[in-house]
């Protein structure tokens, strides 16, 4: 999987969850067994992946905010999200 | 041969915090599994730390930047005060994962764990049938009863990892093992090919694997994770006697985790004790950042600079850091010196010569685990 479809509605599954570090001032994504460090755009990302909103407006939002070209954040956002799916930490309606 | 660990010299090794912790919560265990990785000298009930020492030591392990905490044993469900430690954890904002036989888990503590808190549940697995895994484990009906466990888990939607630790013994049952754990809805599995520490070393006759067994069950894992990729994640922990090269055991000593001990001793990993001349400080009397940051035992194969060759010199070093301590001290009596496993070792064709006549070893009976008192 490289993408996802505009329409899908990704959500991090149970037991996966964001927090802040306050230790090490970053972003972490803790899963079972796993500790993701996010970087800023992979923070960025989840923070509109709120289990209701589709991929499209995801990243619609995320194109807003950053002032970046929509497909880029498209690509960068889909690859991501499609590798947190592929790794059982979230899935897409 | 300097076969102890003394660290005399402080050395200023940048110490980054603490990913993750492993809180031993008790040796007691209904099962009596021949490859338990617990000590073989076990912490008695009498010495257990309280809940309220746990909820301190929690609290430091927050402090320090452990993200990851995993709630072990023994047992922890032998643990009538589970629930309020799990709690505790909850409240420090750790991410909670519970490492279980099943055994001594019914629908309402499941329910009181997941409401104080808890995230995720490691289940073991002995075998795939009742009767192998009732024999392994040494304890009859604890099959049946995990199964009702895993049931329970699944109608709850818990996050499950089966943990399936496989030997000479079962490792022909791999492809089953791994039909299970997608059956129980398991998001992930651990393929954990046993490791020589604690009782297993008592077993190594019984339970060390064949070379053409380990040689499959890499082919096996390895067509699964295809096969299966988006449904089950399989971690793989291969068997390290048959390798040519270490593996970076606890991604380097004093680096990410720590260990406590159901009477509060703090070590680099699990098996450090049998390393001697460390000492162990004990939490929560001394505080969990000081023991990480500060004490010899965590100093003493931290960064580089304690190698010999040929791993000082070697550029694998900053990928498997010299491999296993507590290895290198069992076969070759010096804590210090080169994982047997890997190739440039000087023993390891004798570890691997040893490995194969432990393969070929007919009818040798499993030594169990036992209680603690
Ligand atoms: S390995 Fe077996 S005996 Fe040891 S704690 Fe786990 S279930 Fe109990
Ligand atoms: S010599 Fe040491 S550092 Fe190099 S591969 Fe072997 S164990 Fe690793």
């Amino acid at each position: 999987m490289t993408g996802l479809a505009e329409q899908a509605v990704p959500r991090l599954l149970r037991g996966v969850r964001t927090k802040f570090d306050g230790v090490r001032g970053i972003w972490v994504l803790l899963a079972p067994e796993r500790t993701l460090k996010l970087d800023a755009v992979g923070a960025a990302i989840l923070a509109e992946t709120d289990g209701t909103r589709s991929f499209g407006e995801i990243v619609d939002r995320l194109a807003a905010r950053y002032q970046a070209p929509r497909e880029r954040i498209a690509a960068d956002a889909g690859t991501f999200l499609a590798s947190l799916i592929q790794r059982r930490m979230a899935e897409a309606e | 041969m300097n076969t102890q660990a003394q660290t005399t010299a402080a050395r200023p090794v940048a110490v980054q915090p603490p990913m993750a912790m492993l809180a031993e919560l008790t040796h007691r265990c209904p099962l009596a599994c021949p490859y338990c990785s617990n000590p073989l000298e076990l912490a008695a009930k009498a010495s257990e730390l309280s809940a309220a020492d746990w909820a301190r030591i929690f609290g430091q392990a927050a402090e320090i930047g452990v993200l990851q905490l995993h709630l072990s044993g023994g047992e922890p469900a032998s643990r009538r005060d589970l629930e309020e430690i799990v709690a505790s954890a909850h409240a420090v904002d750790l991410y909670t994962n519970l490492i279980t036989s099943g055994v001594g888990l019914t629908e309402r503590r499941l329910d009181a764990l997941v409401t104080a808190g808890l995230e995720h549940i490691q289940l073991s697995l002995q075998g795939v049938d009742a009767a192998t895994a009732d024999r392994i484990g040494g304890y009859r009906g604890g099959f049946a009863r995990k199964m009702q466990v895993a049931g329970w888990i699944g109608t709850r939607g818990i996050p499950l990892t089966l943990n399936a630790v496989m030997h000479r013994q079962n490792l022909d049952r791999l492809p089953e093992t791994i039909e299970m754990a997608v059956e129980m809805g398991a998001r992930r599995l651990e393929v954990a090919t046993v490791q020589f520490h604690g009782w297993a070393t008592l077993n190594r006759a019984a339970l060390m694997p064949t070379r053409a067994q380990a040689r499959e069950a890499s082919r096996i894992v390895a067509e699964a994770r295809e096969r299966l990729s988006g449904v089950l994640v399989i971690d793989y922990v291969t068997a390290d006697h048959h390798a040519d090269y270490p593996k970076p055991c606890m991604g380097g000593w004093g680096s990410t985790g720590l260990n406590v001990t159901p009477d509060g001793r703090v070590m680099p990993c699990h098996a450090a004790h049998t390393i001697p001349g460390l000492d162990f400080p004990r939490a929560p009397e001394t505080h969990l950042g000081e023991i990480w940051r500060d004490s010899a035992a965590f100093n003493a194969f931290r960064g580089f600079d304690w190698m010999q060759e040929p791993c000082r010199s070697c550029e694998r070093k900053t990928r498997d850091f010299g491999g296993c301590r507590c290895q290198a001290m069992a076969f070759a009596g010096d804590a210090r010196a080169t994982d047997p496993v890997c190739i440039k070792s000087p023993l390891h064709a004798r570890l691997q010569e040893s490995a194969e006549a432990d393969a070929a070893a007919e009818g040798v009976a499993l030594v169990y685990r036992e209680g603690p008192a």
